[in-house]
């Protein structure tokens, strides 16, 4: 796991924010980014490699948002370790949850919890 | 570390163990003689007696070795046992095991000394008697290589693995290295974790020991239809059981893990040591943990003087015997519950510290409170211990490996 690795990027960039906003990237290879505040809709977060996300849903810190287009099946990389299997293509910035990544290990048979 | 000390006062043992703290431990073996306990350590509050016990009435291994090994630990100096009188719990090997250590050891039987207030009256008395005894106990010096710390995380959320357990499982490598003994556990919680913790074992044999503790906790979930994972870790961000469980599994730093432990196994000597918790054979006892506080115990039963104690939603238990320090996640809980939290780990967040400079601190506060300083739950008076039904075969030869010098990971992992 390549956590002690993080660096903390508040994305501030040009989404000339009012208040900074920020996300992290746990490991390298990650293909999910980590919120380290929550955001609205509308808010814009960018980072150093170009990316530049606009936030559709609010969503609170610790929820992830795909690092790069994942498509339906990928193998999904947090902390560089699998966390699941993407069910639906998801898009560079998009919110990664429940709706579309799912346990290789033991998936929920019944329903999503929350 | 050049801020902490190299050593501070301890307690001497007549078994040459050496404690932080220094508890007479009043002892209730039936819930039938609980109040009995209580109300003999009541006037005592504050001055090192404290309650623990066993509430079962029929016998168990297990609970008879966790209150042995309690009764032995370090930070136990003199051991009251109350016995109600037809309980089955073996008083006389537990008082022979305590005496065996050189710990002043007294047993009352409720039903021989009149009854209740005549056993409060003769338990008050010899703690009376034994309290300046311990004050006055002999004294020794202590240094990181003889502490043996325990971690875990309760009330998670998602920013447990973002801050406060990868920050203990920095401060777990750099003590490590300083030569202490750190445990972690929680394999209920390491699904899709074994590849990585086998890979760190130092011995391919231990590696396998690993994976199997982990198929076993993963097994016993399955059996006792425990959803590992709450609708309260999905609203924090969390999704899948394996990205719960590596965050829970930052706590252990990155450092080579030296051995597995079972309940009252102690490590013989530095380095870092899964402890698995999850009762061997069949599905019989229930959950594996009912709550933190039967965790902390079992962490305790191994040695482990102080314990460190992760929480982003904001607990506050603290334990019998062995010293909690609390780590809180997110600073919106640590504004909320300051009194009770040792550490804001949530200041990583905002980006105003980083996780190297939180695990230092976490180890200054671990030395501070080695030294004697009380922690948040201390000073609040919590004195949590719960004890149930377990069995556990013994731990086989490869959970121990013969010393294997450890690696410079520290240097090469500094950022």
């Amino acid at each position: 796991m390549s956590v002690r690795r993080a660096t903390w990027r508040p994305a501030v960039g040009n989404c000339s924010t009012e208040r900074p906003r920020g996300w992290v990237r746990l490991s390298d290879t990650d293909d999910v980014v980590v919120l380290t505040e929550s955001v609205e809709p509308g808010d814009e977060l960018c980072g150093p490699q170009d990316e530049h996300w606009t936030i559709d849903r609010p969503l609170a810190v610790g929820h992830k948002l795909a690092a790069r287009p994942i498509a339906n099946g990928e193998t999904v990389l947090k902390y560089g370790f699998p966390i699941g299997v993407a069910t639906q293509p998801i898009a560079a910035g998009e919110h990664v949850h429940s709706h579309n990544l799912r346990s290789i290990r033991i998936p929920f048979a019944d329903g999503e919890p929350g | 570390m050049s801020d902490v000390p190299a050593s501070w006062p301890a307690y001497l043992r007549a078994d040459g163990r050496k404690g932080i703290r220094n508890v007479l431990a009043v002892v209730y073996l039936v819930e039938c003689a609980h109040h009995v306990a209580r109300e003999i350590v009541a006037p005592f509050s504050g001055t090192g007696a404290q309650t623990i016990g066993f509430p079962g009435c029929y016998p168990n291994s297990y609970a008879t070795d966790m209150l042995a090994s309690l009764c032995t630990h370090p930070n136990v100096g003199a051991v009251l046992l109350v016995s109600l009188g037809c309980e089955s719990f073996p008083r006389a090997e537990l008082q022979a095991r305590v005496a065996a250590s050189g710990r002043p050891v007294r047993t009352i039987v409720i039903q021989e000394s009149g009854g209740t207030r005549g056993t409060i009256e003769a338990g008050r008395a010899w703690l009376s008697e034994q309290l300046p005894l311990l004050r006055d106990g002999a004294r020794t010096t202590m240094s990181a290589e003889e502490l043996i710390i325990g971690a875990l995380c309760g009330g998670s959320d998602g920013t447990s693995s973002l801050t406060a357990n990868p920050a203990v499982g920095r401060a777990f490598e750099m003590l490590v290295a300083d030569g202490a003994g750190c445990i972690f556990e929680e394999t209920v919680e390491m699904v899709g974790c074994e590849d990585d913790l086998a890979a760190r074992a130092v011995t391919p044999a231990l590696g396998e020991a690993l994976r199997a503790a982990v198929e076993k906790a993963a097994r016993y979930s399955a059996a006792m239809g425990w959803p590992s994972f709450a609708t309260g870790n999905a609203s924090g961000g969390l999704t899948t059981i394996e990205e719960k469980s590596l965050g829970a599994y930052s706590k252990s730093g990155r450092g080579p893990i030296h051995g597995l432990l079972k309940p009252c196994d102690t490590p013989s000597r530095g380095g870092l040591y899964l402890l698995d918790v999850v009762p061997d054979g069949d599905v019989r006892w229930g959950f594996p943990n009912i709550n933190d506080s039967t965790e902390i115990a079992e962490l305790i039963s191994c040695g482990a003087h102080l314990i460190l104690f992760t929480t982003g939603r904001g607990s506050v238990v603290g334990s019998a015997i062995s010293p909690v320090i609390k780590i809180c996640a997110n600073s919106e809980t640590y504004a909320r519950m300051s009194d009770d939290m040792d550490i804001d780990a949530g200041r990583i967040l905002g980006g105003e510290t980083t996780i190297n400079a939180v695990a230092e601190e976490i180890c200054r506060v671990t030395m501070a409170t080695a030294a004697g300083e009380p922690t948040c739950s201390e000073g609040l008076g919590h004195q949590e211990f719960i004890l149930g039904y377990k069995s556990f075969e013994p731990t086989g030869p490869d959970c121990h490996p013969g010393f294997v010098p450890l690696k410079p990971f520290v240097d090469a992992l500094a950022v």
